[in-house]
């Protein structure tokens, strides 16, 4: 069978694939992809964590049905933002939106 | 010697993590969703390989049906920025991948110091059914059903919120 550690470390590289996408892309629909590759990583790991510790416990499940729901909500309004960003500047480049830098 | 479903996950997983990479390095911004749609299939195949059919199914559905499609609209919708020649990534991406592998090598390093990672999980007894325990969990009020519930809430919210975001009021 498979190690409950092998499920981790594919989520802790997942995790930092992620991690390196909303750091380095300059697209900010490219960085809403990365955080979700980083929520899908936190997924894999509730869900190995639910078979292999307490499988009887719905804990692990229910964590991940809230991951869903928070993933749907952040890509909703991170699109509807982007939109209204594009709408708005004519650009959806991370370092051109900085109208709050100031 | 591997069993056949190590052999079927480490295969599973290396295509998913050479999709995620190319989910953040592809300079075409469609390619890259529909690297992200691979992805997410993988993920998809292990939590087949976790026996949480439910979510494999919920991972295709809300995943890819909703979430990747999305994705691509919102990328049509802002075409020009997706054909845009210059670099796709910042200047200082360097400095994200030494962070980026930092974080890796710590929770490696953990895993590795932690005594608990079994080789082989508990064996399912019979007639356990994960789907109408996870169900009865999510509306018992000795349970789950505040965070339910406030999951709920934030989705509607957001919903609300995004197309509120998202009106042209011209």
């Amino acid at each position: 069978m498979i190690p409950l550690s092998w499920y981790l470390i594919f989520a802790a590289a997942l995790f930092s694939i992620g991690l390196f996408g909303v750091l380095s892309r300059k697209n900010a629909v490219a960085i809403l992809m990365g955080v979700e590759l980083m929520l899908n990583a936190v997924n894999v790991n509730l869900i190995a964590f639910w078979r292999y510790l307490s499988f009887e416990t719905m804990a692990g499940q229910v964590f991940a049905v809230i991951v869903f729901a928070v993933a749907a909500s952040e890509v909703a309004v991170g699109l509807a933002l982007v939109i209204s960003v594009y709408r708005r500047r004519q650009s959806i480049v991370a370092d051109d939106i900085n109208l709050l830098k100031y | 010697m591997m069993s056949p479903l190590q052999v079927i996950f480490i295969l599973v997983s290396a295509i998913t993590l050479g999709a995620a990479l190319m989910v953040v390095t592809t300079r075409n911004m469609v390619r890259a969703a529909l690297w992200l749609v691979l992805a997410l299939f993988g993920v998809a195949i292990l939590f087949v390989l976790l026996e949480a059919g439910f979510f494999a199914v919920a991972q295709v559905i809300i995943y890819i049906g909703a979430i990747a499609i999305l994705m691509i609209f919102a990328i049509m919708l802002t075409r020009r920025i997706a054909q845009d020649p210059g670099p796709q990534i910042n200047s200082t991406w360097p400095l994200a991948a030494v962070i980026a592998l930092a974080i890796f090598g710590l929770i490696v390093l953990f895993i590795q110091g932690w005594d608990k990672t079994m080789s082989t999980p508990p064996a399912l007894p019979d007639g356990f059914a994960p789907l109408s325990d996870l169900g009865v969990a999510l509306v018992s009020a000795n349970q789950y059903l505040i965070p339910f519930e406030v999951a709920s809430i934030l989705l509607l919210a957001a919903l609300i919120g995004a197309i509120i975001i998202a009106w042209d009021r011209k």
